[in-house]
């Protein structure tokens, strides 16, 4: 993979034959997003696929350097827009880490946090089997998985106060308690899930135009899964149980029972099915979340001086107001130090290694986004192919690049 | 109103062209970021942009009215932003959607060019971050009554 400033040309590819080259993207509707790939085919048949990236080059990285530790969170939302609590969780888990909280946070705002990242992680894979389905023909499963997001975007919209990008989750806890008749609406989410699954199986599983495209397309054998460093329903398509949740617990994972589904099959129908099943353990969590929600507690942690205290004792208290004061104007401080974080986010293994050198802002976020390694799969797995099948490849990846080119 | 056999209506062509243009603005398929999710979303049965007759999102440059900017534009891509405006048939019509678009948004660095209208004519601005999808039909609306009015799209911006 390459990710030079200048568009790749045809000479970049060696042409041998009867090749020929053919830029695909970066405005194309089957790249998701702005992903080129220059292709060297011959007929309708892939003899070579280069993936260029770069198009979404954002700079969030370095943006992080300027920012508050609480700033640069709402940067690092930014970059896997299709899961934001999964990016935000990491990122405080790692910072809370770096500031030796990790322990004080509250029960509540655990299952808070695990409730924002498992729906998350439905509301993503819905985009990817609606956006997949269109790819290869069907409309109206577009239709239903819009529907479920739409219900999972507005309790999310309840919680933080914005649609895609909620900032909800918080270094020391989450931003609030989750307002009246937020629960109502869970449960009704959670009756209604049972039912549009049903409708997308059906509409999918076993319908043969689909399993046409899918089976035994795209094949990415354990071995090249590993090497390549794939994680996520796409690594556990190919068989391998790898689930960061399961392997390194964090926010109370371990107290929740689900299973880690996986397919021998290794292609992608065996990714689309894995990601169906990702679906209902997650909602299993959120049940098992929602059941731990009923009774109160704190939502954050008890230290003013990295969670301002409640607005309503700057009136009252002069030491409140001072801590708000600071924490508005320069932030809070994290001791020197590195730490590496990881989650599983929709797409996989998504991790933060972040460095303090004791300031206000942190020294250095790198990211580990899922989606770049995984992307990496597909120059192995394109040639051979119809041009067709590309697309399809592609979709059961599901990259997102603003993860990717970040 | 019902018009019997025999019957017709007088019109200014002008009026009835802008009336049908205004009622089938195509966008092109172009996401870029966060906001193209959003900009998928105005299709889906709970906005139904189908209402607007915009419901028809062109893969190819040269079969769309609307250029819908959705996101961070780098620099990288600013290029290829600007190709696919030229290839545009006129008249045509361009929506900054999102905070990044309009103005680079909180991405005020090196990657980021600072505002799509450095590149192409903008004729609506959509604020957020991302934008909701009403705020995007919202700006179609707006196209809308731009069009109506006699509006000719980036042919003015340009002239």
């Amino acid at each position: 993979m390459s990710m030079s400033t200048t568009p790749l040309t045809p000479e970049i590819v060696s042409q041998e034959g009867n090749a020929m080259v053919l830029s695909m993207g970066p405005q194309h509707p089957s790249t998701h997003g702005v992903l080129q790939i220059m292709l060297e085919i011959e007929g309708e048949t892939v003899v070579k696929a280069e993936p260029e990236i770069g198009y979404l080059h954002t700079g969030i990285e370095k943006n992080c350097e300027n920012l508050f530790w609480s700033q640069a969170q709402t940067n690092v939302e930014r970059m896997d827009y299709l899961a934001p609590s999964s990016n935000a969780l990491c990122y405080v888990l790692a910072v809370e880490k770096l500031l030796g909280i990790t322990n004080q946070i509250p029960e509540r705002a655990q299952v808070i946090r695990v409730l924002q990242a498992e729906l998350t992680r439905i509301a993503s894979h819905c985009v990817q089997l609606g956006t997949h389905a269109i790819d290869l023909g069907a409309i109206s499963v577009f239709f239903y998985c819009f529907d479920l997001r739409e219900n999972i975007l507005d309790l999310q919209e309840a919680a933080g106060g914005a649609r895609m990008h909620p900032n909800y989750l918080r270094v020391g806890g989450v931003n609030g308690d989750l307002p009246d008749g937020y629960l109502a609406r869970l449960d009704a989410l959670i009756e209604k899930f049972p039912g549009r699954m049903k409708d997308l199986r059906g509409l999918l599983q076993a319908n043969p135009i689909f399993q046409d495209r899918t089976i035994d397309v795209g094949h990415l054998s354990p071995e090249d899964a590993i090497a390549w460093n794939v994680t996520g329903p796409s690594l556990r398509g190919s068989g391998i149980a790898y689930d960061v949740r399961k392997a390194f617990p964090y926010s109370g994972y371990e107290h929740y029972s689900f299973d880690v589904p996986t397919r021998a099959e290794c292609d992608a129908y065996a990714r689309f099915l894995v990601r169906l099943d990702e679906m209902e353990e997650s909602m299993r969590i959120v049940e098992q979340a929602r059941k731990k929600l009923d009774a109160a507690g704190p939502v954050v942690i008890d230290d003013p001086k990295i969670f301002a205290p409640p607005k309503e004792t700057i009136a009252l208290s002069m030491e409140a107001l001072i801590h708000h004061f600071k924490i508005v104007s320069e932030g809070f401080r994290v001791p020197p130090g590195d730490v590496y974080q990881s989650v599983e986010g929709p797409r996989g293994e998504l991790g933060y290694y972040i460095v303090s050198n004791g300031e206000n802002k942190p020294y250095r976020v790198r990211t580990r986004p899922a989606s770049l390694y995984n992307l990496q799969a597909l120059k192995g797995m394109a040639p051979g192919n119809l041009i067709a099948d590309l697309v399809v490849q592609i979709g059961s990846l599901d990259p997102v690049f603003g993860e990717v080119d970040r | 109103m019902e018009i019997g056999p025999g019957q017709f209506l007088l019109a200014r062509l002008d009026d009835v062209a802008r009336w049908a243009q205004s009622s089938s603005v195509w966008p092109l398929t172009m996401g870029l970021a966060c906001c193209a999710i959003e900009m998928m979303t105005v299709t889906s049965a709970e906005y139904d942009i189908a209402r607007l007759g915009s419901e028809v999102f062109r893969s190819s440059p040269r079969q769309a009215d609307l250029m819908i900017v959705s996101g961070r534009v780098s620099q990288k891509m600013a290029p290829v932003v600007k190709r696919l405006y030229d290839q545009m048939a006129d008249p045509k019509w361009v929506i900054s959607m999102g905070a990044c678009a309009s103005s680079g948004g909180v991405f005020d660095n090196y990657a980021v060019i600072q505002g799509v209208d450095t590149v192409i004519p903008v004729d609506v601005y959509v604020p957020g971050c991302p934008p909701t999808p009403d705020g995007l039909l919202y700006a179609v609306n707006l196209i809308q009554q731009q069009i109506r009015e006699g509006g000719r799209g980036g042919i003015l911006a340009r002239s």
